[in-house]
């Protein structure tokens, strides 16, 4: 039978592996003299405590949840997809190529071919380690990881080359133009009389991020394709006993992971820079790992922990604007959270499987 | 009974009363086991007999639970398998432990570097090696690469890891399995120099052939038991099968003489080529008819699992097949994704594999999900482009209820019912679909008496729907009991065919040993 109820491993291992991370944390900003609950007030209150400050933690919660998508989709299939960052940035030049190569009329228009684009070039990006996994078995960690670096040089050149506006000298795509501008999140509420963050980056692709989450767990749960995928990420000789055909799984799979990676690019290059900087990821694809570990690999699960990740991203940015704690203790701290509900997880779950089984012991 | 050796000298390995349960099973019971010094000893018995554990046990693997291990007459403790080495034990595996991109010298010293620079040793095991090789006739190039050797050449490389480190008993299991004809010849030549050095060799098979040609004495081990120790020349195969599968309690199936039909499979010339290189299946022929249950007896790893796998639709990657198979006539390809499992049963397949751990169930995936397996696609599971959930559910409960799958819970996750559960599960699902023919491996391997005997009336009743069933099982028992007709495997080939009520356990394992009985009368299969 079940060692412990499924709420329990869902909800309080993960509170659990957080509140360690946390103390831990605030031992390290006791060490550096500084007081661990100032600085916890001023994340609160910098990502939580305003409508400024959860403009910004919609934004980074956006970006997470389609990079977390994009590893636990991956996971099913017993595929670790680490090129998220690689996937995410040939987003951004799908979004960007989709955008700048037609006038159009309305962001309306231009969102759902812009959405085409982003995933399209994604999932591209995943196709070849994908095919060389399921053909030639070179392992799909190791070739994601490489296709991260050609594609930030890729870029590199696309954008000294090609994409540069005559006359600039900064390595950027042209501004997309104001048609294809994105509503942000303060313009919706504000149409509905609300005044709510103002000059914030987080748009309209956040709802995006949530029918994604919809989809995916159809995807997974719902349909024979998540079947399939599930049951060859479980077992790859029950697979081909059932004719399912592991090269067909491995690279279907791996073409949605990229797909969803490469979705980030709405929000962050067509949402929030209205044009193609170098790096525009800026870390996400690998935050995305982080948040599908401690999300369970389920959707929901994967946008709490993207809002957890939004909140320390935008937390820790007001921590070393208004106190005097570096900005490499956000990174300790983000480094702490993921260790211990990634790598340390049976850490806590183990201590309380036995608490439950001795409370089920004395009860029965 | 006296074995061979020498006499008057202490025994090079004895055991007395060596015993090694694993839960529930007892894999050793209460053995006994004196090998002399300078003789080469078969120990022999079908698999799961307990001769690897006893080994194991002897290397250092596993810790009896009771029982004395003497070396060279001196009670010894053996902790680990440096320990094992220490008392002069070598051991060379089925499965070769050597690091294929390593070279042969380097594979030599690894684990015996007695020196913090390589040199050192790699210079004094190249003239050890070359001392080595002339006086047993084991020559090995020692600055090849160990994966570009063939495998004869790599189970050389064992034996001289062994003889490097001193191994003054040497122990080899199944070591020609993997050989060709013309390799094993000349491993025996090297086992009889390194008995004439006085070395003590443990030689374990199932292959009486070997037995017979080489060993001084023999010991049979069934169930966990040691059940005889004789000297090689004293005895016979006939008589050495006999007390290798036993006279066991005989199994008993109700049911009616078979009817036969018209052929359902038919397999002919059926060849298949691993990935190593190894021939698996040799031109094998076999036809089962609708209304029969064939049974294929033999020792698991003869051939069974490839059959089963390529009639199932999923030979093993890199294999090359040939020959024909034909279903109600019509041919089924032998590769492509016209020959996956899902063509297959397509085509009328239905499949109970071997390990349904393994293949036949996902452990993870709820009863419900585990029904579907392979059916997934099935129409009346889908709802739009979404599965019918619900539709399976409501399926898997009332194939629960029919085959008394405890407890009745489509929601569990697999690996949380019992062996026997598990496996009604798998035949269910199987079976309720209909097939015009059933292959079905070690139905009830670590199944519970009730669910055999469920299991078993299920595959009858299947068989009196004019079904044709094909079993595969290590239980010769359950081979006897239920089988209309039964092939005998021995290496990949088809030893011969017998009718249950006209053979016996003792012909069929001399069968299953590779002999060709000579008393037995030969019954003709029924397909002539």
């Amino acid at each position: 039978m079940e060692r412990m109820p499924k709420w329990a491993d869902v909800i309080v291992t993960p509170l659990i592996s957080l509140a360690l991370a946390f103390a831990i944390s605030a031992l390290v900003i006791l060490a550096i003299g500084e007081s661990p609950v100032e600085a916890l007030k001023v994340m609160v209150e910098g990502a939580l405590g305003s409508s400024y400050g959860w403009g910004f933690t919609l934004y980074y919660t956006t970006n997470f949840v389609f990079t977390g998508l994009a590893v636990m989709v991956a996971y099913h299939a017993g595929l670790f997809n680490i090129g998220g960052e690689g996937q995410a940035a040939m987003g951004g030049l799908g979004v960007t190529l989709v955008v700048l190569a037609l006038p159009w009329p309305h962001w309306a228009l231009a969102l759902p071919a812009a959405v085409v684009g982003a995933a399209l070039f994604g999932a591209l990006w995943a196709l070849i380690p994908a095919w060389l996994q399921a053909k030639r078995g070179s392992h799909v960690v190791i070739t994601t990881i490489m296709f991260n670096f050609i594609a930030a040089a890729l870029l590199n050149y696309v954008l000294v080359n090609l994409l540069r506006p005559v006359g600039s000298m900064d390595p950027a795509s042209a501004n997309f133009p104001p048609a294809t501008h994105l509503p942000k999140l303060s313009d919706m509420a504000l149409a509905f009389g609300i005044d709510w963050g103002r000059n914030t980056p987080a748009n309209i692709a956040f709802f995006i991020a949530i029918i994604a989450c919809l989809l995916v767990w159809l995807l997974i749960w719902r349909t024979r394709l998540g079947y399939e995928i599930r049951a060859f990420g479980k077992s790859e000789p029950a697979a081909l006993y059932a004719g399912i055909s592991p090269v067909r799984i491995t690279v279907v799979a791996m073409l949605i992971s990229g797909a969803l990676a490469g979705l980030m690019a709405v929000n962050n290059v067509m949402g929030e820079a209205e044009r193609l900087v170098l790096n525009a990821v800026e870390g996400a694809g690998f935050i995305g790992i982080a948040v599908a570990l401690m999300g369970r690999n389920h959707p929901l699960g994967v946008f709490l922990a993207a809002l957890l990740f939004g909140f320390l991203y935008q937390g820790g940015g007001e921590l070393a604007l208004w106190t005097s704690i570096p900005r490499e203790l956000i990174v300790i701290i983000q480094a702490l959270v993921i260790l211990f509900t990634g790598a340390l997880d049976n850490m806590v779950r183990m201590p309380l499987e036995r608490l439950f089984l001795t409370l089920n012991r004395k009860r029965g | 009974m006296a074995l061979a050796g020498a006499t008057g000298t202490a025994p090079a390995i004895e055991l007395r009363g060596i015993s090694k349960a694993f839960g529930p099973v007892q894999a050793n019971r209460n053995i006994d086991l004196v090998v002399p010094r300078g003789t080469i000893h078969g120990i022999i018995g079908e698999n799961g007999a307990g001769k690897s554990t006893l080994m194991s046990i002897l290397y250092g693997f596993y810790r009896p639970d009771a029982g004395e291990i003497l070396i060279g007459g001196q009670p010894v403790t053996i902790s680990d398998s440096q320990a094992a080495i220490r008392a002069g034990i070598g051991m060379v595996f089925q499965h070769f432990k050597l690091v294929p991109n390593f070279t042969v010298l380097e594979n030599i010293i690894l684990g015996a570097e007695d020196r913090g620079l390589l040199r050192h040793s790699l210079s004094r095991a190249r003239g050890e090696l070359k001392r080595l090789a002339e006086e047993y006739g084991l020559q090995v190039d020692p600055d090849a690469a160990v994966e570009e050797l063939s495998v004869g050449h790599q189970q050389r490389v064992e034996i001289l890891k062994a003889l490097y480190r001193q191994a003054d008993i040497l122990i080899l299991d199944e070591p020609t399995g993997v050989l060709t004809p013309a390799e094993a010849d000349h491993l025996f030549r090297i086992l009889r120099g390194l008995k004439d050095e006085g070395k003590t060799i443990i030689l374990i098979t199932h292959k009486l052939r070997e037995i017979m040609e080489i060993t001084d004495n023999v010991s049979v081990m069934r169930r966990g038991e040691m059940v005889a120790s004789v000297r090689t020349a004293g005895t016979n195969p006939t008589e050495l099968a006999e007390l290798m599968v036993g006279r066991k309690v005989l199994l008993r199936v109700e049911k009616t003489p078979a009817q036969p039909g018209a052929p359902v499979l038919e397999v002919r010339g059926l060849g298949m080529v691993d990935a190593d290189g190894v021939e698996r299946l040799r031109g094998i022929d076999l036809e089962v008819r609708a209304g029969e249950i064939v049974g294929i007896a033999g020792v698991a790893g003869n051939g069974q699992t490839q059959l089963l796998e390529i009639l199932g639709g999923f030979p093993e990657p890199g294999a090359r097949l040939q020959g024909e198979i034909r279903l109600n006539g019509t041919p089924l390809p032998l590769s492509g994704t016209g020959a996956d499992g899902r063509a297959r049963r397509a085509a009328g397949i239905g499949h109970v594999p071997e390990d349904r751990q393994v293949e036949g169930l996902i452990m993870d995936f709820s009863a419900w999900e585990n029904s579907a397996f392979g059916y997934h696609d099935a129409p009346q599971f889908q709802n739009g482009l979404l599965m019918d959930n619900a539709a399976i559910r409501a399926d898997t409960a009332d194939k629960m209820q029919r085959f008394d799958v405890r407890p009745p819970n489509p929601d569990l996750a697999a690996k949380n019912f019992s062996g026997g559960n598990q496996q009604k599960i798998v035949v269910a699902r199987e079976i309720e679909r209909n097939p015009d023919l059933l292959l079905i491996g070690q139905p009830t391997r670590g199944v519970d008496i009730g669910a055999i005997e469920f299991i078993h009336k299920r595959i009858v009743a299947l068989r009196d729907a004019g079904k044709a069933v094909l079993l595969v099982s290590v239980e010769l028992d359950e081979i006897m009991a239920l089988s209309d007709r039964i092939a005998v495997m021995f290496d990949g080939r088809i030893m011969g065919e017998r009718l249950p009520a006209s053979t016996t356990a003792g012909e069929l394992g001399c069968l299953m040993a590779g002999l060709e009985p000579a008393a037995a009368p030969a019954t003709s299969g029924g397909t002539e």
